[in-house]
């Protein structure tokens, strides 16, 4: 069980996660065909596509929450038939969500508290107690959250409620949340989904920021073009469930089957 | 060579005003050695971080200026040098002031949101070796513009998040420096020649330069000097009775002349803490948390603050509006009064008491305003009904004038003696005339000693006899004895119809309504007075939503039809109180139109210190102005704005122009 993945490309060094022939259809439709890449140690690693073309469901595979049909998923190592969603959350998959899903009704700082939970050990009862060991373990887990709070500069909307926020700012908590589980592997549903150009600049930041500071292997959705082709290491393109290309964003770019995905043919 | 020569070339003008009686410490680091000794265990600075406010006692404060001084030494950094200073209120950055002062070398600090070609400007006309910044943002700044700096040899930075992977060869943490200090400071012959430089340190040095926002041009190097900065210290520490008990928040520009004053100078004659805030977007609750006890805000802070009020009030409950309401009313009536100690109704006085309970402490306590023993305001004329407001409440609130120049204080209000339209009388020490012009000169304890490398613009500015010309129009009040000032002399202009017309008169009363952020008014050698009005988006998009206006831009809201009737109906008020007022009854705006975009510093349009330049506003949106005066009933303009990174891009629109009824002018005869 520990050996290796089999790297699929040659020049793969440290491969963190990969996905070999993955298939997954809902009844008649099939979201994903046939999909294979891999995702290196810290990189940046961008899924594009159209309209349904497959990315979020592609997401949801790498963690756990859709079961594919056909196809292994490598993640650190070790092949996995079936993971639920926890238990990738345990192994270090992070993630955010398309439509920011926070609790909208706890403060930004309680939210991201919330991205602690797998760290605690402490139980229930130790937390009933307001002081020891449960108490000392909610000071570092403060501590961590309060880093993250200094680095995604939310300092002013600690104590608010997320659902008062504007959407910049939500999905900057999310981000906020995910990086609070100190994940190996952060996975960024569209996080620049409906944001106006400096909110863009900003989370492009904060991105490239994590990627460096903390280390941390990302893999987004976007459909900015200009945002991905700036931001990641490695593009894989899906459309109609199928990969039409895998490079770097120049290569990406140069691709007459790209083109033809985004721009359209004749059929 | 021409550097340190410059430096110098200032000090040669040190004259007469020097008094025999030098104060002991005579120097900022001086300074520094008595707190600690003094108030050893008391805070100095306080910073929150991580959620934690952090203190450091001026034992601290000493410990680590001293390390870094020695760590700045090892670097490079002599006597005479200069080094920039950006950032916003970090301690570290307070504390590089400190420790480039130990050194006799001269602090240069710069706005931190200057954008890249005023930093340049900056840092080559000042010839910087060593810059201390704040983070990433800053350094970035200075490598693009790293060309027109040949002398800058050395970057100290305070956040290293960001900066890792850059080239450390001539970039060093401050956190490195202060360690490598500390270090070199366990040998005694380096503790001995630190505090020999330190004990070394001149009065006559310069102790700063302090490069003017620049309303009027490029911004000029204003060099001030240790024992006049102290002197004018030591006289409003005097003035205000602030010792070591009292507490600042420093959240305003580091650059600027206030914070230099209010903060650094007075917290170190006084021994007092000032704290930086954890962000400068977390003002507000560090405010509160920190309660202090002295605080300054400019007009267009407590304006700000005033909005949030307003705005939270309107969605109160109906309940809470009428309270707020009627005891609004009752403190407008009877609070002044009762600040000021004169006869009040017994009635009045225990509707006030109520008031108090229920209302004003409840109020003061959410902006953070409730332990705040002596507050200013300066920088700009303050609305006679927002500065009537706050005293109201009993914060006592006061007035004072002042310059760069004069480092800072120039005439200020005695407690007691408040009045909305004056900034009072002269300092302790100061000497105020008025010239023929009625241009307002003062000498001054703390006076400047010429600008950087600009005999020229000194002599300008300095009269033959040692008087600095301020470039304001005032006079003396008889009634009170206290300065009134008009406006900038240059800026008092007439109608065509020889009618005056002081524009900054004009925009404050417009730039009362909390829904008006800003405004311009034009009227000089015109037919009419004529306003383009920039639109608050706070208080008008809360506006918006509760009126069910639908808007997708800050442009389309600016040109609702709806929102241009609200904004008429401020200006009939406007020009229903000028048409009250006999001499400035035919300063009545004519025409309006309200702006497509937020006047902004980065496109040149406001000064860093937010105050408007008209002249270059006109010349910008030069077809609006056009068309306020030929009747057309909108006019199309584009202009080229600056995003924050320095980008750049168009902005067009149509704007439309509405036209106002003038009101009678009620008392014609005294026109003439």
């Amino acid at each position: 069980m520990r050996a290796p993945g089999p790297p699929s490309e040659v020049d793969a060094g440290d491969v963190l996660l990969s996905v070999e022939n993955v298939s997954l259809s809902f009844g008649g439709v099939k979201a994903i065909t046939d999909v294979s890449f891999d995702i290196r140690k810290g990189e940046i690693r961008a899924i594009i596509g159209p309209n349904g073309a497959g990315k979020t469901s592609m997401l949801n595979v790498i963690n756990g929450f859709y079961h594919p049909q056909q196809g292994r998923i490598t993640f650190q190592g070790r092949a996995r038939a079936r993971m639920r969603p926890y238990e990738a959350a345990a192994g270090g998959i992070a993630r955010t969500f398309q439509n920011v899903a926070l609790f909208r009704g706890m403060s930004a700082l309680d939210n991201i508290m919330a991205g602690r939970t797998l760290k605690m050990k402490r139980g229930f009862f130790w937390q009933l107690l307001r002081h020891g060991p449960a108490l000392q373990e909610e000071v570092e887990h403060r501590r961590a959250v309060e880093e993250i709070i200094d680095f995604l500069k939310i300092q002013d909307i600690r104590r608010v409620q997320v659902g008062r926020l504007p959407y910049g700012l939500q999905k900057r908590v999310e981000l906020g949340r995910a990086l609070a589980m100190e994940p190996d592997l952060l996975l960024l549903d569209e996080p620049m989904a409906g944001m106006n150009v400096e909110e863009k600049e900003d989370m492009s930041r904060f991105i490239l920021d994590v990627n460096e500071h903390y280390g941390t292997t990302i893999a987004l959705i976007e459909h900015d073009m200009g945002v991905v082709m700036d931001l990641s290491d490695r593009v894989v393109v899906l459309d109609h469930g199928i990969k039409i290309a895998d490079g770097t964003p120049d290569e990406v770019k140069a691709d007459q089957a790209v083109i033809d995905a985004y721009l359209g043919v004749a059929h | 060579m021409g550097r340190r020569a410059a430096v110098r070339a200032g000090v040669h003008r040190e004259d007469a005003v020097e008094t025999k009686a030098a104060l002991e410490a005579d120097t900022f680091p001086k300074l520094l050695l008595r707190n600690a000794e003094q108030f050893g265990e008391r805070p100095a600075i306080r910073h929150k971080d991580l959620g934690i406010w952090q203190t450091w006692t001026w034992r601290q404060v000493l410990q680590e200026a001293r390390a870094y001084a020695a760590g700045l030494y090892r670097a490079g950094v002599r006597r005479g040098d200069t080094m920039a200073i950006v950032g916003g209120n970090r301690p570290r950055l307070y504390m590089s002031v400190m420790a480039a002062q130990m050194l006799g070398a001269v602090p240069v600090p710069v706005y931190a949101d200057a954008v890249a070609d005023e930093l340049a400007f900056v840092l080559a006309h000042a010839e910087v070796r060593f810059a201390a910044v704040e983070d990433q943002e800053q350094v970035d700044k200075i490598i693009t513009v790293k060309d027109r700096l040949p002398k800058l040899e050395r970057l100290f930075y305070d956040e290293p998040r960001g900066l890792r992977d850059y080239d450390h060869s001539r970039l060093t943490p401050i956190a490195d420096i202060i360690k490598d200090g500390d270090a070199a400071l366990a040998d005694p012959a380096v503790a001995a020649f630190i505090d020999g430089e330190i004990a070394g340190g001149k009065g006559d040095e310069p102790s700063i330069i302090l490069y003017t926002s620049g309303t009027t041009g490029a911004s000029k190097g204003v060099m001030l000097t240790n024992a006049r900065s102290i002197r004018a210290a030591t006289d409003t520490v005097r003035f205000d009775r602030l010792t070591e008990e009292d507490v600042a928040l420093a959240y305003l520009p580091l650059a600027w002349v206030g914070d230099h004053y209010m903060n650094y100078a007075q917290s170190l004659v006084a021994g007092f803490c000032m704290a930086c805030p954890e962000s400068p977007d977390t003002v507000a609750q560090d405010l509160r948390e920190i309660g202090p006890t002295f605080y300054f805000a400019p007009p267009r802070t407590l304006e700000q603050l005033l909005t949030r009020v307003t705005i939270r009030m309107e969605d109160a409950s109906r309940f809470n509006k009428w309270l707020y309401r009627t005891f609004i009313g009752v403190a407008r009536r009877y609070g002044e009064k009762i600040l000021n100690g004169e006869p009040v109704p017994l009635a009045g006085r225990l509707l006030y008491a109520i008031g108090r309970f229920v209302l004003y402490e409840p109020l003061k306590n959410v902006l953070g305003l409730s332990r705040v023993r002596v507050a200013y305001t300066a920088g700009e004329a303050i609305g006679p009904d927002l500065f009537a407001f706050y005293r109201s409440l009993g914060l006592n609130l006061k007035q004072l004038y002042g310059q760069t120049e004069a480092f800072l204080y120039v005439t200020a209000q005695p407690d007691g003696q408040i009045y909305s339209d004056t900034v009072g009388p002269a300092m302790p020490n100061v000497d105020i005339r008025i010239a023929e012009d009625g241009e307002v000169q003062f000498k001054s304890p703390g006076m400047f000693t010429g600008y950087f490398k600009d005999d020229a613009k000194t002599a300008e500015v300095l009269t033959a006899d040692g008087y600095v010309k301020t470039g304001d129009a005032g006079f003396f009040d008889e009634k009170t004895g206290h300065l009134k000032i008009i406006d900038r002399s240059k800026d008092v202009g007439r109608l065509n119809n020889g009618m005056l017309f002081p524009p900054k008169y004009v925009e404050n009363k417009l730039k009362f309504y909390p829904n008006i952020r800003e405004v311009v008014a034009y009227g000089d050698k015109r037919d009419y007075v004529a306003v383009m009005i920039n639109i608050d988006l706070t208080a008008v998009g809360n506006w918006a939503e509760r009126n069910n206006v639908v808007y997708g831009s800050y442009q389309e809201l600016a040109g609702h039809p709806l929102v241009y009737d609200m904004v008429a109906e401020h200006v009939a008020e406007v020009n229903r109180s000028l048409a009250a007022e006999a001499i400035m009854a035919g300063a009545q705006i004519k025409r309006f139109l309200i702006l497509h975009k937020e006047l902004d510093p980065d496109d040149g349009e406001l000064t860093r210190t937010q105050k408007v330049r008209r002249g270059f506003i006109a010349e910008r949106y030069a077809p609006l102005i056009k068309a306020l005066y030929d009747g057309s009933t909108e006019a199309d303009i584009s202009t080229e704005v600056t995003f924050e990174d320095g980008r750049k891009g168009v902005i067009s629109a149509r704007v439309k122009i509405r036209d106002m009824a003038l009101e009678p002018v009620a008392v014609l005869e005294k026109a003439a």
